[in-house]
């Protein structure tokens, strides 16, 4: 939505307003009948009919400006699903939202009525097509502008909004951190300490057996070896999961090559990252990648996969892409639900483009700094 | 043989020092940073060098930069990096770092003596030795030229690469030498290697299966 739009669209656009003006006229009329007549019960019906309907036609204009301004506009309503007539209607007038919209409607709506017609007019005249040219997108950028001062949330409900964010993410990121932990004490409980009991016992019974029966007892000590072999095994594993060593050496760029290295499916790393995100997002993107690319290799029967690192504007983007068959559901699989819950606790997103016949495109944000340039790892290698 | 081990673990390195001494080996030097290895391996005469990956000051990969550095200066110097966990990436690294003489293990197998100090051997002889991890790793992908490789032929490749030699080779996989040594010139051919002498087409054929 970056690309900013030609007179011959914001025309358009200006048209389109014009042919919802009487709509927002209409029921601009009824919101303001309907609330008073609330008390006679008369006007609920019509409340209920005539505010979605304005609200329809603000969403409407949102996206007009939005696609003037060239950026995304939030509407940030309370939300309503699910309530009885009377609770929505409550809710209803306890969100600013809705005053917002009505005072728009009263106040904008005539001058941005007179904004629109002056577009269209400059353009159906002919002889001012110069005029047209060059003041459309200035009179129409004003008109989007005074939309968007009245049809966004408020700084207040922006960061009441923000606050319930972060209690949701917060207690996301605690679950997730809750259950990572179980799960490595129960690695460890069931892997490398399990393995050290019996190694001990096994070693005790040498240490026994020495004197009666050395064949025996030097068995059991080739035994133990191997004990120590799978412990230190399973000690690597549990590593792994905390913190790859490859990631805390190579940083992102090394790390995501050498799980592209470890495939059974060709992927390719294109690395556009010229330094290294602080080492918690570096970690949360890690795993992230991780788990996208062992859903590559168990479920997209793709041919080929790939990865796109790149930063831009204080955004680290990771691009998981393959030619499979698509279908991928994040909601479906555990993994992928502690992926998004581990990026939330960096407002990191995850956003899946999975059509049936593929290609699958997961796309990761996290908002971050760069630090430095890397310093070129091992440098004289080919 | 005369080594210089790089190890910042101290118990470890007198392990290790302690194995080597055993199986006669001499270390000419021990030192616990990449820094010091370096002017150990101005000062005395060796003929390959030990050493593991993490190390000070930052405790990530020095010990991998030092022994890229080392061949950069002393070209197909034997280097046996030793490591608490393998990654391919690494291994292309160091394979890419000259012909042979390279070596990359786990941690884990120098409990296996015989074979640890084998390894060590065949490094120094300037061969290449790959820990059976990161093979496992290669052997699962699907892809050219590996792919044209028949099933033995591929678990022959794997052991070639481990640093194994035809006879070993034969015992590990219960047929005859005469039979390896069929199936390595079947490989040799599949893998478009020039004719050579049988020690550096095996480092050769490791090259093109790693496809470094």
């Amino acid at each position: 939505m970056n690309q900013q739009a030609g007179p011959l669209r914001l025309t358009g656009f200006a048209a389109l307003q014009l042919l919802m003006f009487p709509l927002v006229l209409v029921s601009l009329i009824l919101v303001v009948v309907g609330g008073t007549l609330t008390l006679v019960t008369v006007g609920i019906p019509i409340l209920l009919g005539s505010l979605p309907a304005l609200r329809w036609l603000a969403d409407r204009h949102r996206l007009l400006a939005a696609q003037t301004l060239g950026h995304d506009l939030p509407s940030g309503h309370l939300p309503t699903q699910g309530m009885s007539v009377l609770g929505r209607l409550r809710t209803w007038a306890r969100d600013p939202m809705t005053w917002r919209e009505i005072a728009w409607a009263l106040v904008v709506v005539p001058i941005g009525f007179v904004l629109s017609l002056l577009t269209v007019l400059l353009l159906l005249a002919v002889v001012t097509g110069a005029f047209w040219w060059f003041g459309a997108p200035h009179i129409m950028r004003a008109r989007a502008t005074v939309d968007r001062i009245f049809l966004s949330p408020g700084h207040t409900e922006e960061l009441e909004q923000r606050v319930s964010d972060l209690t949701v993410s917060r207690a996301m990121s605690v679950d997730h951190s809750a259950a990572e932990l179980r799960r490595i004490e129960r690695d460890l409980h069931d892997g490398a300490q399990a393995r050290l009991v019996a190694l001990s016992m096994t070693l005790g019974l040498a240490d026994d057996l020495f004197e009666r029966d050395p064949d025996a007892a030097r068995k059991m000590v080739a035994e133990a070896r191997d004990t120590t072999g799978a412990a230190l095994g399973d000690l690597r594993s549990v590593v792994r999961g905390i913190h790859p060593p490859v990631l805390a050496d190579r940083g992102l760029s090394g790390a995501v090559q050498a799980l592209a290295l470890d495939m059974a499916v060709p992927v390719t790393v294109d690395d556009g990252l010229a330094g290294r995100p602080p080492p918690p997002v570096e970690s949360a993107a890690y795993f992230a990648i991780a788990e996208c690319l062992a859903n590559l290799g168990k479920h997209s029967g793709a041919e080929n996969g790939w990865v796109r690192l790149s930063w831009a504007h204080g955004v680290l983007t990771a691009v998981v892409g393959d030619d499979g068959r698509g279908g991928a559901d994040p909601d479906r699989g555990t993994g992928m639900r502690g992926v998004m819950r581990r990026l939330a606790a960096f407002d990191g997103t995850m956003r899946v483009s999975s059509p049936t016949d593929g290609p699958t495109l997961i796309t990761l944000e996290v908002p971050c700094a760069l630090s430095s340039p890397k310093t070129t790892p091992s440098s004289g290698t080919a | 043989m005369r080594l210089v081990v790089a190890e910042d673990n101290a118990l470890l390195r007198d392990g290790l020092i302690r194995l080597l001494e055993a199986n006669d080996c001499t270390v000419v030097a021990a030192v616990d940073n990449a820094e010091s290895l370096t002017v150990a391996l101005r000062e005395h005469e060796s003929d390959g060098a030990v050493l593991d990956v993490r190390m000070p000051p930052t405790f990530t990969d020095e010990g991998l930069k030092a022994a890229v550095a080392i061949r950069a200066e002393k070209p197909g110097f034997p280097v046996l990096v030793l490591s608490q966990y393998v990654e391919q990436l690494y291994a292309r690294e160091l394979l890419a770092s000259g012909q042979g003489a390279i070596g990359y293990l786990l941690k884990d197998r120098v409990a296996n003596v015989g074979e640890f100090v084998d390894g060590v051997r065949r490094v120094v002889a300037g061969g290449t030795v790959i820990d059976p991890e990161v093979i496992s790793t290669i052997m699962a992908r699907r892809e050219e030229p590996v792919d044209r490789l028949t099933a033995r032929e591929q678990e022959v490749m794997a052991l070639i690469a481990e640093g194994r030699s035809n006879q070993a080779i034969a015992s590990a996989l219960f047929v005859t030498e005469k039979a390896v040594a069929k199936h390595t010139n079947s490989i040799f051919a599949k893998l478009d290697l020039p004719v050579a002498e049988d020690d550096n087409r095996r480092v050769r054929a490791v090259l093109a299966w790693l496809r470094v």
